[in-house]
């Protein structure tokens, strides 16, 4: 039907129980095309791809590469058509090498000796050719996740893959190495490979792609060049309606509340935080920015009682807090909506009602016995107030998207009207619907006077959600600048470690 | 204590290390085989008791020796089948079902072995497996007789060996395998079918631990009796985490705990004035402080124990 496409999908259909995940998709890639698959969370994107490499199979509709139709529910015939798929989580067996991971299932099961040398020089020789540095025989437990990914595309590369399916390719990278990473792809879709690569990231599909193929509710509903649009119209297209984040308004700040001096933690022989000094007044939010790895994860550890301060100081309200326990954390009014939600924000197995009132079990029992229906009107309560769908007091918290774990998270912090919010990555992962919602919130926190430290590595929300901003690099903080003083060029020095102290605040 | 050290020179008690250690060998290599796929396989203890009972029932009923150890294989590879059904496509706890599995396995080679066979005052016997000396280098002093003067089933572990280790490291369906244990995901997404993988590799390591159960019957001892298999089963679940997985080590582990077990025996003759519990107690001892030593360094497959459903994470 489609005059030089290499797949078509046409009329997918996957229904999950009473879930229509893809409801009559068609789609085509032409030879040589960046293709960008736009959608929120649940959009029904992964399924859609997972159908087309056969991890799934369609309820209806048919896949076709290079016009002949694709046996449903078989990756081995993906893989033979010459498609290959990069998974969000990536499929590597940290114990084994570089080499063992790539070649597995490149070669029949019955044979009694390995072409190691053979599959070597082929890698090496694939590496060279798409700028996909990587050592063979390192073991995948120790690269990092930027190598564990050029891992992946190689192991589709080494089955002579001609179609390549990236999901979320950038979920797990820092920007840069996603810059690096959509110029290798623009290099292969130049050298014939067609591509497909799933987001829901507006300035990366902007940047990357060709053509965008917007997707919702399992429906496509939308279908643009990218030359001939722009990331406004691609937000309203991903959500349904016209999604602005929140702004930040004017407003009286008042005292400190948070006050970092000379704080020092080392870890694993260097310093993770190097005399670190800051302070968050009432009704403010204080962004530290930076690029990963530069100690926000101690400074978070430290401010929610997990790790002490080998030196320095941390007042609340004139009191030390340096050196105190999780729950007494809590017991002080200080809310923490931690880093990473799955292992540390909640429970997933367990009831949303039972996180809801985890960290104030005491408030929700008597006599050692939990008071079950007081902790349920509590969470049947957040869940009205703080919008969580999806979600009944029972839902087992594994089963919520991401936004709305996050908003139960902030839920149960907020309810309680924290003097002190640690916001640590609150809206890493999330999508552009549900980062609106959690900025809401915040803004709706600082309104109310609460002292908010906001840790992030998204720069255009640190700078629109905070009123002071402060760089972290190396373990070490910049002095702060307020956000109006802030350009793009600065703040990239001063997250490389440069800054002076000027007009600090 | 220079009698002590006597005995440690003398040709017999190494003999006697390779035949001790020889169902041991069996055992901790199948059970690393499950491992090595992502199956604990606690059904061990009672395979190999099935394994002997099949075993000695077949040449006890006429068959010749080695079709015994076939028939000891294929009771084994049953018994793997019913614990890879339970754990791999259903996904049910391993622990569970291997328990389940040793508890069926040595009822019912008892019962079997109560309902076909006569016993009088004494167990029945059988003609075993005789040691058989390799030509010419079973003329080499000491080696000889140690290591060329074995019964053959000892022969053909002590090559298994070589062959799990080939096959593991060097060939495409040992990778496959290995890949099974650490990470499913990764085997589905590159075409394989993790779940046919694992069902085989418990079945193939299951008669092969039932090998070690038929050594007892038909080479060690000459009758079937309950009890027989006496934990060593539990002994071959240890030995594959000192062994860190790897089939050369396993060699070693095995070797290891049957000289203790050989020493010891030999002590109690030598040594006066200590109750021997203590002596039958020590291998058990000094496995325990060797696995602490040696296995806080193993690397465990990542996917060991890990149920995997399509399509899930």
């Amino acid at each position: 039907m489609n005059a030089g496409a290499v797949l078509e999908l046409e009329g997918i259909t996957k229904r999950f129980g009473a879930l229509v995940a893809n409801d009559d998709v068609t789609l085509s890639l032409q030879k040589g095309e960046v293709l960008a698959l736009l959608g929120e969370n649940g959009a029904g994107k992964t399924t859609l791809m997972n159908i087309l490499f056969g991890h799934y199979a369609a309820d209806a509709g048919e896949v076709r590469v290079e016009g002949k139709p694709l046996p449903s529910g078989k990756p081995r015939a993906a893989i033979a058509a010459g498609v290959g798929m990069v998974h969000q989580h990536f499929t590597l067996a940290g114990n084994l090498t570089v080499l063992e991971n790539i070649v597995i299932g490149s070669e029949s099961l019955w044979k009694l000796g390995m072409d190691r040398e053979g599959a070597e020089r082929k890698i090496r020789a694939l590496s060279v050719q798409f700028g996909l540095p990587v050592d063979p025989a390192a073991r995948i437990g120790d690269l990092s996740v930027g190598e564990r990914q050029r891992v992946e595309i190689l192991k589709a590369l080494y089955r002579d893959a001609r179609i390549l399916i990236l999901d979320e390719p950038t979920a797990v990278l820092a920007r840069p190495e996603a810059e690096q990473l959509f110029t290798i792809l623009r290099g292969m879709a130049q050298g014939g490979l067609s591509i497909i690569f799933i987001s829901h990231k507006l300035h990366e599909v902007m940047g990357a792609s060709d053509r965008v193929v917007v997707l919702r509710g399992g429906k496509v509903v939308a279908e643009r060049a990218t030359g001939q649009t722009n990331a406004a119209e691609l937000a309203e297209l991903m959500v349904g309606r016209a999604v602005a984040r929140p702004k930040r308004a004017a407003h009286e700040v008042g005292a400190p509340v948070v006050v970092a001096e000379g704080l020092s933690v080392s870890s694993g022989g260097g310093m993770a935080l190097d005399r670190v000094r800051f302070e968050v007044r009432a009704g403010e939010i204080l962004g530290i920015v930076g690029v990963s790895g530069n100690g926000q994860a101690m400074l978070g550890r430290v401010l929610s009682g997990l790790a002490r301060p080998d030196a320095g100081t941390i007042t609340f309200d004139g009191r030390d807090i340096s050196r105190i326990t999780p729950r007494e954390a809590v017991g002080l009014g200080i809310g923490r909506v931690p880093e990473d939600r799955h292992a540390e924000g909640v429970v997933g197995d367990l009831a949303v009602w039972e996180n809801a009132v985890l960290e104030r079990l005491r408030d929700f029992a008597r006599w050692g016995f939990v008071r079950r229906r007081a902790a349920e009107a509590h969470a049947a309560g957040l869940i009205a107030r703080f919008d969580i769908r999806g979600a009944g007091p029972a839902t087992r918290t594994r089963l919520l998207s991401g936004g709305n774990m996050q908003k139960l998270i902030l839920g149960r912090n907020l309810a309680a009207g924290p003097r002190f919010l640690l916001a640590n990555q609150p809206t890493r992962g999330l999508d552009e619907g549900a980062i609106a919602a959690v900025h809401q919130e915040l803004l709706m926190a600082r309104a109310e006077g609460a002292a908010i430290l906001l840790i992030s590595e998204d720069l255009d929300e640190a700078v629109g959600l905070s009123d002071r901003l402060q760089a972290i690099s190396k373990g070490r903080l910049s002095e702060p600048i307020a956000a109006e003083a802030v350009d793009a060029r600065r703040l990239g020095l001063m997250m490389a470690g440069v800054w002076e102290t000027r007009d600090a605040v | 204590m220079m009698e002590a050290f006597e005995i440690l020179t003398t040709a017999s008690l190494w003999a006697a290390v390779l035949r001790i250690a020889t169902p041991l060998i069996f055992g901790v290599l199948g059970a690393l085989i499950c491992e090595r796929a992502g199956v604990l396989n606690l059904g061990i203890e009672g395979i190999m008791t099935m394994g002997a009972m099949v075993g000695w029932l077949t040449v006890y009923w006429g068959g010749d020796l080695w079709t015994g150890l076939a028939m000891a294989v294929l009771a084994g590879m049953v018994m793997g089948w019913v614990h890879a059904m339970l754990t791999v496509p259903l996904g049910l706890s391993q622990h569970v079902s291997g328990l389940g599995i040793t508890l069926l396995a040595s009822a019912l080679s008892y019962y079997l072995y109560r309902l076909w066979v006569e016993v009088g005052d004494l167990p029945p016997t059988i003609e075993p497996f005789l040691p058989w000396a390799v030509p010419f280098l079973s003329d080499i002093p000491f080696v000889g007789e140690v290591l060329f003067t074995q019964t053959p089933p000892t022969y053909v572990a002590l090559m298994l060996v070589g062959v799990v280790a080939w096959m593991l490291a060097r060939t495409p369906m040992g990778l496959a395998l290995r890949m099974t244990g650490e990470n499913p995901h990764a085997v589905e997404a590159q075409g394989l079918n993790p779940v046919r993988i694992r069902i085989w590799a418990v079945m193939v390591g299951s008669g092969i631990m039932a090998l070690g159960g038929a050594f007892l019957t038909t080479a060690a001892f000459n009758s079937f009796f309950p009890g027989m298999v006496q934990g060593r089963g539990w002994i071959c679940i240890a030995l594959v985490v000192f062994a860190s997985w790897r089939p050369g080590k396993a060699l070693i582990g095995a070797l290891l705990f049957a000289l203790f077990d050989a020493f010891q025996l030999r002590l109690q003759t030598v040594v006066e004035g200590v109750p021997y519990q203590l002596f039958l107690m020590a291998p058990y001892v000094l496995s325990i402080v060797a696995l602490i030593l040696v296995a806080r360094r193993a690397r465990v497959p990542e996917a060991l124990m890990q149920p995997y459903r399509r399509g899930e994470r």
